[in-house]
C-alpha cells in the first residue's frame, strides 16, 4: 500500500535526478570540449569523420530541397503573378527554418547514430573501463573531442545546406522556368536581412549542434553494454535528438521572429 | 602523409562552410548594401501617422534607395511619430524637401519617399524635414468613401 502510494514520488525523484545528471554531463562536455582544444589533432580527426563524411548527404539534400522549394514556390506564386519572389521564398524558408532543421535531422541520422554506436560499443567492449583503469578519463579523451567536433561542424553544414538550397532555387527558378535573374536576386536581397535572418539561422544551427552532439554522446555513454542496448541507444539518439531539435526550433522561432 | 591529407580535407570543409555563410550574407542577404552605404548623415521627420513603417525600411528618392530608417519613436509633446533616418552622404537634398510614406506595390513594404524642393540651402546632419505626408490608412479611406457617399445622397 505504502509502496504504491510512494510510486509517483519515486518517479519524480528519478526524473529530477536524471535531469540533474544530464545537465552535469552537458556542463562537463562543454568544459572538457574547450579543454580538448589543447589536443587539436583529436578534434580534427573527429571533424573529418563527423563533418567531411556528412558533406555529400548535406550538400545533395540541400540542392534537392532548393529544387523542390523553387518548384513549389513557383506553382503557388504564379497564381498571384509574382514569380520573381520565388527566390525570396526559397531563401527565407531555408535560412530561417529548413536549413538548420533539416541539417540537424540529417546530422542526427548520419553522425549522431555513428557517435552513439561507437561510444556504446566501446563501452560494451570495456574499452572505456580499460581507459579508466589507466587513469585516463574517457569523457575527456573520447567524448569531449567528438562533442567539440560535432558542435563546430553543425553550423558549417547548415550554412552549406542553405547556400546550396539557394543555388537549387536559382537553377529551378531562373534556368529551368525562366524567372528574370535580376529580380530574382534583388527581391531576395531586399527581403533577407543578413543579421535577423542569416544570423539567427546560424545561431539556431549552433544550438542544434549542441543538442544533437549532447544527445548522441549522452545516450551512447549511458547505453547498456550489450548488443541490444547499443541498438536501442542508437534508435533513442535519432528519436530524442529529432524531437529535441524540433521542440527547440519552435521556442527559438518564437523568440527570434516574434518581434514582428 | 595521411595526417596532411586529413588536415587538408578538414580545412577544405571549414573553408567551404565559411564561404557558404558569406555567400548567404552577401549574395542572398542585404549585408553588401548595409556595408556599402558608407558615410551617412541623420535627419528626422515627424508624421501624423506612419502606418506600417518599420525600422530599417528604405528611404527612396525617384525610386532609388538613398537611405534607411534608423528608428521610430513617439513624441508625446506633439503626439506625432518621430522618425529618424540616415541618408547617404553622397546625395544632397534641399531644405524644403518633403517626405511621404508610400507603399511599394499594392501590398508591399512601406518606405519613405523624398521629394526634393527648390531651396538653395541643403539639408545637413540632424536637420528636420518639415513637410511630411502620412501613410494612407485603409480604414480612413473607406471612412471617407462612406461619408462622401452619404453626403452625395443627402444632396440629391
Amino acid at each position: 500500500m505504502m509502496r504504491s502510494l510512494l510510486m509517483p514520488v519515486r518517479l519524480l525523484v528519478d526524473f529530477v535526478a536524471g535531469v540533474g545528471q544530464g545537465a552535469l554531463f552537458f556542463l562537463r562536455l562543454c568544459l572538457l570540449g574547450l579543454a580538448s582544444l589543447r589536443r587539436p589533432r583529436l578534434v580534427v580527426d573527429q571533424m573529418h569523420f563527423i563533418g567531411n563524411y556528412s558533406l555529400s548527404i548535406i550538400m545533395v539534400s540541400g540542392l534537392l530541397v532548393g529544387f523542390i522549394l523553387g518548384l513549389q514556390g513557383y506553382y503557388t506564386l504564379r497564381q498571384f503573378g509574382s514569380e520573381e519572389t520565388v527566390g525570396l521564398v526559397v531563401t527565407l524558408s531555408l535560412v530561417r527554418e529548413l536549413g538548420p532543421i533539416v541539417t540537424a535531422l540529417l546530422f542526427a541520422g548520419r553522425a549522431g547514430t555513428s557517435l552513439t554506436a561507437e561510444i556504446g560499443l566501446m563501452k560494451a567492449g570495456e574499452q572505456l573501463d580499460a581507459m579508466e583503469m589507466m587513469a585516463v578519463d574517457p569523457v575527456e579523451r573520447v567524448l569531449a573531442p567528438r562533442f567539440l567536433a560535432a558542435v563546430l561542424s553543425m553550423p558549417l553544414l547548415a550554412a552549406l545546406f542553405s547556400a546550396l538550397g539557394v543555388l537549387g532555387g536559382y537553377l529551378v527558378g531562373v534556368e529551368l522556368i525562366g524567372v528574370d535573374a535580376g529580380s530574382f536576386w534583388s527581391q531576395m536581397q531586399a527581403g533577407v536581412d543578413w543579421f535577423d535572418d542569416v544570423g539567427n539561422g546560424a545561431i539556431k544551427s549552433v544550438v542544434f549542434g549542441f543538442t544533437v552532439a549532447f544527445v548522441a554522446l549522452y545516450v551512447g555513454y549511458r547505453a547498456q553494454p550489450t548488443p541490444e542496448g547499443v541498438a536501442r541507444a542508437t534508435t533513442t539518439t535519432v528519436v530524442a535528438s529529432s524531437l529535441a531539435v524540433l521542440a527547440l526550433d519552435f521556442v527559438l522561432t518564437a523568440l527570434m521572429f516574434g518581434a514582428y | 602523409m595521411k595526417r596532411l591529407g586529413v588536415d587538408l580535407l578538414v580545412g577544405l570543409f571549414v573553408l567551404l562552410g565559411f564561404a557558404a555563410l558569406i555567400f548567404l550574407a552577401l549574395r542572398a542577404g542585404n549585408m553588401s548594401s548595409a556595408l556599402g552605404l558608407g558615410q551617412t548623415f541623420e535627419v528626422s521627420a515627424q508624421f501624423d501617422n506612419i502606418g506600417g513603417l518599420k525600422p530599417r525600411a528604405a528611404v527612396r528618392s525617384a525610386g532609388v534607395v538613398v537611405g534607411r530608417v534608423t528608428s521610430i519613436g513617439f513624441d508625446d509633446k506633439t503626439y506625432r511619430a518621430q522618425v529618424t533616418m540616415e541618408l547617404d552622404e553622397r546625395y544632397e537634398f534641399p531644405k524644403d524637401t518633403s517626405a511621404k510614406i508610400l507603399t511599394s506595390g499594392l501590398l508591399g513594404e512601406q518606405y519613405i519617399g523624398l521629394e526634393p524642393g527648390g531651396d538653395v540651402e541643403m539639408l545637413a546632419a540632424s536637420d528636420t524635414i518639415r513637410l511630411t505626408q502620412s501613410a494612407v490608412v485603409l480604414e480612413n479611406l473607406v471612412g471617407q468613401l462612406l461619408y462622401g457617399r452619404a453626403a452625395e445622397g443627402s444632396q440629391q
